[in-house]
């Protein structure tokens, strides 16, 4: 599988969304990175890989090579899916201590995004960086 | 025909006087929870800085005081939906609860293996699980009255699914997915021949008309507060006096008993067998501003004032396109619920959210009609009387802008 996120780094994705000042270039920027995410086969698409969230649905799918983790995910929504590739950019080729570690609220928080990692927000979001920590911590 | 000024309405709300994402507040997710008019806030604050205390057991002027706003709030509920007596509205947390208690209580002693249960296929979860659970329990079964592709109860179809094994026939007046009404009167008619008893679930009506029960003849009515304008946490069920005299309680504890001993406990008359522990009285004066704020308005007017911001809304999002609508069902309330051509229900409500537009979007409680209809969700927005023609336009600007986005 090819990844998202070994060539864009989390803190080209900061650079490029403070370079903005209105909602509207942030939010298309975002679905733009959402479509840069390589597509999930439908056959990964299985129960075990869906990650419950409220209304859209969220999949994700990892492999543990060479030490480091790798991820895809895809989403039926467009922003959802723009907001998994920031967050597939942030862990992407890191090691199971990096992915266990990264603080990703700041990240969030430096991204001014914070209220869409909200659990209330039903996107997801939250639940798939969940799935990742588990996997980073179980794979230490 | 008289003239509704919705502008003085809408300056009784002062949460809809705020920016939000740097814009004014669009409020559109009204089927969710409607806003409260300052005079339910003050008679709550009121209500606390003044007269709080227990209820029916204080020997002191504070729990009179509280008791007869407590009652009072009763007795104005029960004038508001044309009950016969105020002994026969139960207070609740909430629809929810009003529906579990009577699946719970009526249930249980009411439905015996191989028993039916019917409910529109397009009810809010809340009137489908507790009816799943005590069917589970007793051996009964909980069957969907067809629903057409416009969202509207398939008539002909509910009747031949009537028969002696209906017990009971549970079904909203009005969807909360796709704001169509249902035709309630009928299907008491129908299910009364039957021998089935009824509950309305008025949870998405309660705000729109006046209601009389004894007119209406349905055997259980539950509604909350807080679509009415008034709190959350604050409910009503309305039951036939013989039905609720012969249901066993569904909580046990205090001021629900009679009298209580290690050899046995007497339970208190009604309401209060249902009422167990301390209630929410606050939630009851609350409530009773409630009513006072709806009864005060033209209704009649309100109601053509929402009709005509559907009637525009509905024409505008279809000149757009790209937005099919969700349930077009003839008699509806002003709820707009749509699908898009080209992106999830919830990019469009989070693009709708950047421009200060508050609408739901999701399945709404409803799975059953969303698999129907084969989709994941829709875009609601539903309207409330203190909504404006310039809400209409904000939200179709805000569409138009979501499909440049999206599309």
């Amino acid at each position: 599988m090819t990844e998202f996120g070994v060539d864009v780094s989390a803190e080209d994705i900061v650079d490029t969304l403070s370079f903005f000042d209105d909602w509207e270039e942030r939010y298309k920027y975002i679905i733009d990175l959402g479509k840069e995410l390589p597509p999930l086969a439908e056959s990964a698409k299985t129960e075990q890989n869906l990650v419950r969230g409220c209304q859209s649905q969220v999949w994700l799918d990892s492999q543990l090579r060479e030490g480091k983790l790798y991820f895809v995910a895809d989403s039926d929504a467009f922003i959802v899916k723009g907001l998994l590739a920031i967050v597939l950019a942030a862990y992407n080729g890191k090691s199971a201590a990096q992915v266990a570690d990264y603080d990703i609220d700041a990240y969030f928080d430096e991204l001014n995004l914070l209220s869409h990692l909200s659990s209330t927000r039903g996107n997801g979001l939250k639940a798939m960086v969940q799935r990742i920590q588990n996997e980073g911590r179980a794979a230490l | 025909m008289s003239h509704f000024d919705v502008a003085e309405v809408r300056s009784r709300f002062p949460i809809l006087q705020q920016e939000v994402n740097g814009q004014p507040l669009v409020y559109l997710d009204n089927a969710a929870t409607t806003q409260k008019p300052e005079s339910v806030i003050e008679a709550i604050a009121n209500y606390y800085r003044h007269d709080n205390a227990n209820v029916h057991r204080g020997a002191h002027a504070l729990s009179d005081r509280a008791t007869e706003v407590f009652e009072g709030a009763r007795e104005k509920v029960a004038q508001f939906i044309g009950a016969p007596s105020k002994d026969q509205i139960l207070w609740t947390r909430g629809t929810t609860e009003s529906i579990n208690v009577v699946a719970a209580s009526w249930g249980e002693q009411n439905l015996t293996a191989g028993d039916r249960v019917l409910v529109s296929a397009m009810e809010h979860h809340a009137n489908i699980v507790p009816w799943q659970m005590i069917a589970q329990k007793r051996g009964a079964n909980v069957e969907p009255i067809p629903v057409d592709a416009d969202g509207a109860i398939d008539m002909a179809a509910f009747e031949s699914l009537l028969d002696e094994r209906v017990k009971m026939v549970a079904v909203g007046h009005v969807s909360n997915a796709l704001g169509s009404v249902n035709p309630v009167a009928h299907i008491i008619e129908l299910a009364h021949k039957a021998g089935a008893k009824v509950l309305i679930d008025a949870a998405q009506s309660i705000a729109h008309w006046p209601v009389n029960m004894v007119e209406l003849g349905c055997d259980f009515y539950a509604f909350s507060a807080h679509k009415m304008f008034g709190p959350t946490g604050m409910g009503v069920l309305y039951g036939k006096r013989e039905l609720l005299e012969a249901m066993q309680p569904y909580q046990g504890g205090g001021e629900m008993i009679e009298s209580v001993s290690f050899a046995g406990t007497t339970y208190n008359q009604l309401p209060y067998k249902f009422e167990a522990g301390t209630p929410n009285i606050a939630g009851a004066v609350g409530l009773a501003a409630a009513v006072d704020f709806v009864q005060g308005l033209d209704r009649s007017a309100a109601d053509r004032h929402e009709a005509e911001l559907l009637h525009r809304a509905r024409a505008e999002l279809a000149a757009i396109g790209g937005y099919p609508l969700v349930g077009k069902a003839e008699s509806a309330v002003a709820v707009l619920s749509f699908v898009s051509d080209f992106a999830h229900p919830q990019d469009i409500g989070m693009i709708l959210d950047q421009q200060g537009i508050a609408v739901r979007t999701g399945n709404h409680c409803a799975q059953p009609i969303m698999d129907q209809f084969g989709i994941p969700g829709t875009v609601r927005a539903s309207f409330s009387l203190y909504n404006t023609h310039d809400d209409v336009d904000r939200l179709i600007a805000g569409l138009k802008k979501a499909k440049m986005f999206l599309a």
